[in-house]
C-alpha cells in the first residue's frame, strides 16, 4: 500500500470516527436543540390540518363530499386544528 | 485507488454496523445523543460510499484495467458516455450503485425529519443502516468492485454492445433509485409497528414523499426498459413479460396501491392493516427485484445455487418476510380501523376495489415470474409462462383498473347518493360511450378488450377533464383570475390532487396506445433480396438496396461492421418514409475463431429502422444471412491467419482493415438474402406520450408546496402593498375631487 493511500484511508478512518461520535461529545443543551424541535413538529402538523380543511372544502365545492358530512368533518378538523394551535403557542412562549 | 475502495467499502460496513446498534440502544435506553450519533452514521456512510463509487467511476473513466470489473466491462474504445455507465452494468458496480443511492437517500430523509418522528426515526435510521450493512458486507466479502488482475490486460473486453444505448446510461439508476427509495417507507413502517405509532400521520405524511418519489423513478425505469427493448432488441415489442422486466413492475404496482390507500387512513383511519402489509410487501419486492436479477436465479436453480450471492439474500428476505409478519401481528391492535366502509358506493370502496386489481396485477406477475422456477424446482425441467399467460390475467384487471382510475376522482367520501352519481358521471360517461358507438361503427368492436379499454380510458380522460374545469369554475369564483391563472393556481394550490389526477390521464392514454398497438398491429417476417416488395397493414415495403460500413476506433482499428438496408414505404402509391435498418456485428475476443470470423461471433446489435408517428409507427429490423458470406470470411481468416501473426501490430490491423473492407464491399455488390420484420402499429406513441403525462404529473404531487411561512409573510406583504395602494388611490381621489 502506497503513503498517499494509507493516508486517504486514515484521514477517512478520523473524519468519520469525529463526524459519528459528535452528539456523544455535546452537552445536553445542544442536544436538546439537535434532537427536539416540539415548535417545528407542531407547526408541520398545523399546516397539514389546514391542507385537510382546504381538501375537505374543495371536496365539497366539487361534488366529492354532500354538504351534511363537510360541515361535521370540517368542524372536526377546525377542531384539531385548534388544539394543535393551543399546543403551538404554549411551546412557542 | 484499488485499497482505498477498499478500505471505504470497509469502513462503511462497520460504521453501518455501529449505526444499527448506536440507534437501537438510544431508542431503548432514551439517550438522544446515541440516536443523534447512529443518524450520523448515515451520513457518514453516504460520505463512503460516494468516495467508493466515485473512485470506480474514476477507475472506468481512466480505462483502468488493473481492476477486474474495468478489464471485463469496458474498453479504451468503449466512448466516454458509456464507460461512465458501464460501471452498474457489472453484478459489483450495480451493488454499489445500489449501496450509494441507499446511503444518499437515507442521509435525506434522516435530515428531513431530524427533529421530528423522535420515536419512530431511531428504528427506521437502524433498519436503513441494517440494508447499508447488507450490501456493504456483499461489497467487502462476495462481490468487490476493487478486485485487481495479478496480469494487466492491454485491452478490456468493453461493454456489453446491447447496453450501448443512452436509456441503458439511466435505466439502471433510475430502477435502482425506486428500490432504495422504497426502502424507506419500509423502515419507517418497521419503527411505527415497533413504537407503536402506527395510527399516527406523521410517519406517513414524512415518508409519502420519498414513496412518491420511489413510484416516480421506478415507474420511469420501468419505461426507459420498455423504450430500449422497443428501439434495441429487434423483435418489435416493448413489453416481452420478461422477468427481469417483470421484477421491477411488481413493487411499481404494489407501490401504487400503497399510495392510493394511505389516503383512506389519512382522511378515515381505515385499512391500517393493509396499508402497513403493502409498504412492507413493496420494501420486500424491491429488495425481491434486486434479488431476481443479480443472484443468477433468472438464469437457473442450478445458476442460483451457484451463485455467492444467493444465499446471503435469501437470509435478508427470509428476515424481512418474517420479521413484518411478526410485528404487524404483535401490533394488530394498534392497527384497528377507526372507522367502517359507509356504502360500497364511495370513494373509499373504490379505492379498495383500485386496491385490490393492483395487488391481483402485482400476483399474477409474481406467479408468472415465479412459475418456471418452481417448476424447476419440482421437475427438474423449466415451464416458462409466455405473454400469452400474462395477457389472458392481466388485459382484464387493466381495464377494471382505467375504470377505477375514472370512477375514482369522481365519486363522493363515505356515501355517493344518486345526485351526486347523477351529477358527476352523466357528462363523462355519456361521452366515453358515444366514443365507444362511433368506435365500434368503424369497425374497433372486432377486438371487443381493446374497445372496452378505448372506452374506459376516454372515460378516464372526461372525467378528469371535468374535474379540472369544475375546480377552475370554483377558484373563478373566489377570485377575479382568468382560466389560465385559475388552473395555475388550483393545480398549484393542490399539487397532490391534480398532479394525481394527471396520473390518471397518463394512465389512461398510455394503456390506450397499449390497446391499440396490440391488438392492431401487422407484423410479417419475410425474407428479401434488393428489389422484393412486400405489402404490410396497407404498406408496402420495398428492400431498395444494402447499406454496409465500419465504425473505426480512436486508434484506427475496426470496432463493428454494420450491414444495413435501404427500405422503402408506401401507401397508395406515395412514399411515406425511407428507413435505414441495420445489424451491426462487434468482434469475438476469441481468436480462435479467426482474424474474420471473429467479428461474426461476437455480439450483434439490431439498429431498427422507425418512423414513428401519433397514428402510426412503421417499424423494421433486418438480419442479413452471414452464412451467404461464410465463403469470403474462410477465405480472410486462412490468409490473414497465416501472416498475422508474423506482422508488426500495426501492419496487422492495416492488412486486417483491408481483408474487412472487402468483404463490406462485397457485401454492397453482391448482397446475400435479408430476413426483415415488417410492423405496422398504431398509436405506439401515445404509450410514451401517455408515460410522460404520468410522470409530468407525479412531479406536480411531488413538488413540495412552497413554505407555509414564506407564504405567509408573502401575503402579509401584498395586503400591506394592496393597504398601501389603496391609500394611494384615496388620496389621489380626494385630490381629483
Amino acid at each position: 500500500m502506497d503513503i498517499v493511500a494509507a493516508l486517504v484511508i486514515l484521514v477517512a478512518i478520523c473524519g468519520v470516527a469525529w463526524i459519528v461520535s459528535a452528539p456523544l461529545r455535546w452537552g445536553g443543551e445542544r442536544m436538546q436543540a439537535e434532537v427536539s424541535d416540539r415548535v417545528a413538529e407542531l407547526r408541520a402538523h398545523r399546516d397539514a390540518k389546514y391542507r385537510e380543511i382546504r381538501d375537505a372544502e374543495l371536496d365539497m365545492q366539487t361534488g366529492k363530499l354532500s354538504a351534511d358530512d363537510h360541515r361535521v368533518l370540517d368542524r372536526q378538523l377546525r377542531a384539531e386544528a385548534m388544539e394543535i394551535l393551543r399546543e403551538l403557542d404554549d411551546a412557542e412562549r | 485507488m484499488a485499497t482505498v475502495g477498499r478500505a471505504l467499502l470497509i469502513l462503511a460496513l462497520v460504521v453501518a454496523a455501529y449505526g444499527v446498534l448506536a440507534s437501537i440502544y438510544g431508542a431503548r435506553a432514551q439517550r438522544p445523543e446515541w440516536v443523534a450519533s447512529g443518524r450520523r452514521a448515515v451520513y457518514a456512510v453516504a460520505a463512503l460510499a460516494t468516495g467508493a463509487f466515485a473512485i470506480l467511476e474514476i477507475a472506468f473513466l481512466r480505462s483502468d484495467f488493473s481492476l477486474s470489473i474495468v478489464a471485463s466491462h469496458s474498453s479504451t474504445t468503449t466512448p466516454t458516455f458509456y464507460k461512465a455507465a458501464a460501471a452498474w452494468s457489472s453484478q459489483e458496480g450495480s451493488l454499489l450503485l445500489w449501496l450509494w443511492l441507499l446511503s444518499l437517500w437515507s442521509s435525506l430523509v434522516l435530515f428531513l425529519t431530524r427533529r421530528q418522528l423522535r420515536l419512530v426515526a431511531p428504528y427506521a435510521t437502524a433498519v436503513l443502516l441494517g440494508f447499508a450493512a447488507f450490501f456493504a458486507g456483499l461489497l467487502v466479502f462476495k462481490a468487490s468492485p476493487f478486485q485487481t488482475l495479478a496480469m494487466v490486460p492491454a485491452e478490456g473486453s468493453g461493454l456489453n454492445p446491447l447496453l450501448r444505448h443512452p436509456s441503458m446510461m439511466i435505466h439502471p439508476p433510475m430502477l435502482y433509485s425506486g428500490y432504495t427509495l422504497f426502502a424507506i417507507p419500509f423502515a419507517f413502517a418497521i419503527g411505527a409497528l415497533i413504537t407503536r405509532q402506527v395510527g399516527a400521520a406523521d410517519w406517513i405524511r414524512s415518508t409519502r414523499r420519498f414513496a412518491l418519489a420511489a413510484w416516480f423513478f421506478l415507474g420511469i425505469g420501468v419505461m426507459l426498459g420498455a423504450r430500449w427493448s422497443y428501439m434495441e432488441l429487434g423483435w418489435g415489442g416493448y413489453w416481452a413479460w420478461d422477468p427481469v422486466e417483470n421484477a421491477s413492475l411488481l413493487p411499481w404496482l404494489t407501490g401504487t396501491a400503497f399510495l392510493h390507500s394511505i389516503m383512506i387512513q389519512e382522511k378515515r383511519g381505515m385499512l391500517k392493516i393493509w396499508n402497513i402489509s403493502l409498504v412492507l410487501t413493496t420494501g420486500i419486492l424491491a429488495i425481491l427485484g434486486t434479488f431476481l436479477v443479480r443472484s443468477g436465479i433468472l438464469d437457473s436453480i442450478h445458476a442460483f445455487v451457484g451463485s455467492s450471492l444467493g444465499g446471503p439474500f435469501v437470509v435478508l428476505i427470509g428476515t424481512m418476510i418474517a420479521g413484518s409478519i411478526g410485528l404487524v401481528v404483535w401490533r394488530r391492535e394498534a392497527l384497528r380501523s377507526e372507522n367502517r366502509l359507509d356504502s360500497m358506493l364511495s370513494r373509499e370502496a373504490i379505492f379498495l376495489a383500485n386496491n385490490l386489481v393492483l395487488v391481483g396485477l402485482a400476483f399474477v406477475v409474481f406467479w408468472g415470474t415465479f412459475w418456471p422456477l418452481i417448476a424447476e424446482a419440482l421437475t427438474g425441467s423449466r415451464r416458462a409462462l409466455g405473454p400469452p399467460w400474462f395477457d389472458r390475467y392481466t388485459v382484464p384487471l387493466a381495464i377494471v383498473l382505467v375504470l377505477l382510475s375514472g370512477i375514482g376522482p369522481l365519486i363522493a367520501w363515505r356515501r355517493a347518493t344518486a345526485a351526486n352519481v347523477r351529477r358527476n358521471f352523466l357528462f363523462p360517461v355519456a361521452l366515453a360511450l358515444l366514443l365507444g358507438v362511433v368506435l365500434a361503427a368503424f369497425g374497433v368492436g372486432s377486438r371487443p378488450l381493446a374497445l372496452a379499454m378505448f372506452v374506459c380510458g376516454a372515460f378516464v380522460v372526461f372525467a378528469v377533464g371535468q374535474e379540472f374545469w369544475r375546480g377552475v369554475r370554483v377558484r373563478r369564483a373566489m377570485t377575479d383570475d382568468g382560466p389560465l391563472a385559475a388552473l395555475l393556481a388550483l393545480v398549484g394550490r393542490n399539487r397532490r390532487r391534480y398532479g394525481g389526477y394527471l396520473v390518471h390521464v397518463g394512465m389512461a392514454v398510455l394503456f390506450i396506445g397499449i390497446a391499440a398497438s396490440t391488438a392492431f398491429n401487422a407484423t410479417t417476417d419475410v425474407r428479401m433480396n434488393p428489389g422484393d416488395k412486400t405489402t404490410v397493414g396497407g404498406y408496402e415495403f420495398t428492400y431498395d438496396k444494402p447499406t454496409s460500413g465500419a465504425t473505426f476506433t480512436q486508434a484506427g482499428n475496426i470496432e463493428k461492421i454494420s450491414f444495413g438496408a435501404i427500405v422503402t414505404i408506401r401507401k397508395d402509391g406515395k412514399t411515406v418514409a425511407s428507413l435505414r435498418p441495420e445489424r451491426g456485428y462487434y468482434p469475438s475476443r476469441d481468436a480462435s475463431l479467426g482474424p474474420v470470423g471473429r467479428y461474426f461471433e461476437g455480439e450483434a446489435t439490431s439498429e431498427v429502422g422507425l418512423k414513428g408517428g401519433l397514428q402510426r409507427d412503421l417499424w423494421t429490423a433486418m438480419t442479413p444471412n452471414i452464412r451467404a458470406l461464410k465463403p469470403v470470411i474462410d477465405e480472410g481468416d486462412k490468409v490473414l491467419g497465416a501472416v498475422v501473426d508474423e506482422l508488426p501490430p500495426e501492419e496487422a490491423g492495416a492488412l486486417l482493415g483491408r481483408s474487412l473492407r472487402v468483404l463490406i464491399e462485397r457485401y454492397e455488390a453482391k448482397p446475400p438474402a435479408a430476413t426483415f420484420r415488417f410492423i405496422t402499429s398504431p398509436m405506439v406513441t401515445w404509450l410514451w406520450i401517455g408515460a410522460l403525462i404520468v410522470f409530468g404529473g407525479g412531479l406536480i404531487a411531488m413538488w413540495p408546496a412552497p413554505d407555509a411561512a414564506r407564504r405567509r409573510a408573502t401575503a402579509k406583504l401584498a395586503a400591506r402593498v394592496a393597504e398601501d395602494l389603496g391609500r394611494t388611490e384615496k388620496r389621489a381621489e380626494t385630490r381629483t375631487a
